[in-house]
């Protein structure tokens, strides 16, 4: 006879502060590398960056020592190895145009302002969140602040048209990028309502195709998102964006209803509206042509930017350039857009593998923490937040390296960007906050299962339970 | 600083980018690859021996008291419908978590949802604090209760009947 003993969660804070020592020395290293590789030395702002990095990690971990102590021990370590990655990979970005371009550039310092700004702002989710659940009450109250910050560059005067995609906002000389903290409203309220619909969502309706079909009345919501989609796409002409929310939506409908054929019926709905992009809006025409035939001598010019990222990780290799001795700034957006190409010029296939495998397991925990999780509202806002991150990055390295055509989404953690940078943190305080939820262990089982010691996993067969429980009853 | 330096600096670099990355999923070992099945042969583990055992020489009593008759936990509703457990002297676990003796595969039971287990001669049911509860004829049930013969127990979609018979 065996036993099946299944892992209790602990709350492994120490592992966490492990982490993080390495993810900040391995980051630290990674700047420092940059600098070391362009002009032989250490640049003067390193120590200040160092410091800054070191508070945030002291910080972070006080924190989730204090407001969440079972939290996943792995989110904030990947999450800040990516974070400092990206700041090297910017200040690679910024030597490069200087050094080579003459031109003056200060991404870098920018980045690191909106760091400490995510940081902050995935502190203050952490401290002042005390228990997902609040979140539910303001599921609709997210809806309509999400539709509105969706909606904000379409107001005269306040949007801006950057690269035929009017995303933008600009206030007083600072622009951001609104869809990035609507995303986040969005999921909320997605999760908060079809965590009451899911039931009626998942019934069965005609079967077609072998494909069971939800009832006809049961589309109301899809087309709702659909049509949301549609106008992000007609009047933003932005496809990354519409994609992100419907497919956003898609997606937990699925993990809400567990039916394969929403996912068959979203994918066929946005069909039309990608085919409208694709042949009535120039610039998405444009990345289709650069995305099928980019090397073409007729293309080539009007494919600059994806061809020199192209070169780019060519040039890099299976090891790479080495850190501070690439050329990303040949790539227009080499900060933004295509900082992936400079990554993978600068640290090669075995570095790029590395941080493509960091934001695997970031996703991973994601759904993990959704799996554990006990109430339905958490399942899905942590499902759908993973699937927000593993959705940019599939988009973004995939628009890259030519596996499907370029859309203007950002990279998490690592493009230049404030508005990203500062959504994808509150992200992360998110999750962490739902991987302490999924990872604790409940008032009422801390109370039951005291005879077998919280801190040891424990096999509970039939004859195990049976000597404990006399305690048990007790208890 | 000298070139040879600045290449092994950024060889330790990737050294170090990977042994992250492999710690990282380390932490996560118990997570990937699920549960374990630790054989209950003549090896015992250290935290087994530690726990008291239940007195061996009453469940063999009971095993072999004829006038015992035998008692089942039998599935009435749900995917495991059909399913039959004879109890013994030992509690049974009913939950989600694969550690458990009847492993629900149910969206609306807890991973640790119910006990049943014999005192005084009698079963009992108990509810260990699950999401959605556990109820006995209908009604939610707090705590311990007593699990009568031909009471119907609702867990999620299943439902479980304790059945006398002779053995």
């Amino acid at each position: 006879m065996a036993t099946v003993v299944s892992y209790t969660a602990r709350p492994r804070r120490l592992t966490q502060a492990l982490l993080l020592l390495l993810a900040l020395a391995t980051g630290l290293g990674a700047i420092a590398l940059v600098s070391l590789g362009r002009t032989g030395e250490l640049p003067s702002s390193f120590p200040l960056t160092a410091g800054m990095a070191a508070g945030i990690a002291v910080l972070l971990q006080v924190l989730v020592m204090i407001r969440a102590p079972y939290a996943d021990p792995t989110i904030l370590p990947l999450t800040l190895l990516l974070n400092l990655i990206g700041l090297a990979a910017i200040s690679s970005y910024d030597t490069a145009r200087i050094l080579f371009n003459d031109k003056t550039s200060a991404y870098a310092g920018r980045q690191l302002i909106w760091t400490a700004v995510g940081v902050l702002a995935c502190a203050a989710v952490l401290w002042l969140l005390r228990d997902h659940r609040i979140l539910r009450r303001y599921t609709w109250v997210s809806a309509v602040a999400g539709a509105l910050f969706l909606l904000l560059p379409l107001v005269p005067g306040l949007g801006r048209d950057v690269y035929g995609a009017r995303i933008w906002i600009s206030i007083a000389g600072y622009s951001f990028q609104p869809a990035e903290i609507a995303k986040i409203l969005f999921a909320v309220f997605f999760a908060g309502y079809l965590v009451s619909r899911r039931d009626t969502l998942a019934l069965a309706g005609p079967k077609v195709l072998g494909i069971h079909l939800p009832r006809w009345s049961d589309f109301g919501p899809i087309v709702v998102a659909w049509a949301f989609a549609v106008a992000i796409l007609v009047f933003e002409t932005d496809l990354g964006t519409s994609l992100m929310f419907f497919g956003l939506f898609v997606a937990m409908l699925y993990i809400a209803t567990d039916r394969l054929s929403w996912m068959i019926i979203g994918a066929v709905m946005f069909l039309p509206p990608a085919l409208y992009a694709v042949t009535q809006v120039s610039h998405v025409q444009k990345r289709l042509t650069c995305w099928l035939d980019p090397l073409a001598s007729s293309n080539y010019e009007a494919c600059f930017q994806i061809n020199q990222g192209l070169f780019g990780m060519g040039a890099g290799g299976v090891v790479g350039a080495g850190l501070g001795e690439g050329r990303p700034s040949m790539v227009p957006f080499g900060q933004s857009d295509f900082i992936f190409s400079g990554i993978a010029e600068e640290m090669g296939m075995i570095g790029t593998f590395a941080v493509l495998l960091m934001y695997l397991l970031l996703v991973q925990r994601a759904l993990r923490a959704a799996v554990g999780i006990s109430d339905g509202f958490g399942t899905l806002l942590a499902g759908g937040l993973g699937f927000v991150i593993a959705l940019q990055v599939f988009v973004v390295v995939g628009g890259v390296t030519r596996v499907m055509p370029l859309t203007g989404l950002t990279l998490p953690f690592l493009a230049a960007g404030g508005s990203s940078l500062v959504a994808n943190w509150i992200i992360v305080g998110l999750l962490v906050r739902l991987s302490d939820a999924a990872r604790r262990p409940s008032a009422r089982r801390a109370g039951a299962g005291a005879p077998h010691g919280a801190g040891a996993p424990h096999g509970a067969t039939a004859s195990d339970a049976g000597a404990a429980a006399p305690q048990g009853v007790a208890a | 600083m000298s070139e040879l330096t600045i290449v092994v600096l950024r060889i330790g670099f990737v050294v170090a980018l990977w042994v992250f990355v492999v710690a990282v999923m380390l932490v996560l070992r118990n997570d990937l690859f699920g549960t374990t099945v630790v054989s209950r042969g003549g090896r015992r583990g250290p935290q087994r021996e530690q726990r008291p055992a239940a007195d061996p020489t009453a469940a063999a009593a009971l095993r072999t008291d004829p006038a015992v008759t035998s008692t089942a936990l039998v599935v009435t509703a749900g995917p495991l419908r059909g399913t039959t457990l004879t109890l013994g002297s030992t509690p049974v676990l009913i939950g989600r978590a694969p550690e458990c003796t009847l492993v629900l595969d149910d969206d609306y039971a807890s991973n640790r949802h119910a006990r049943v287990f014999q005192r005084d001669g009698q079963w009992w049911v108990e509810d260990l604090g699950s999401t959605n509860g556990t109820l006995v004829s209908e009604k939610r049930i707090e705590g311990v209760v007593p699990f009568k013969s031909g009471a119907r127990v609702r867990i999620g979609r299943t439902e479980i009947e304790l059945r006398r018979g002779p053995r």
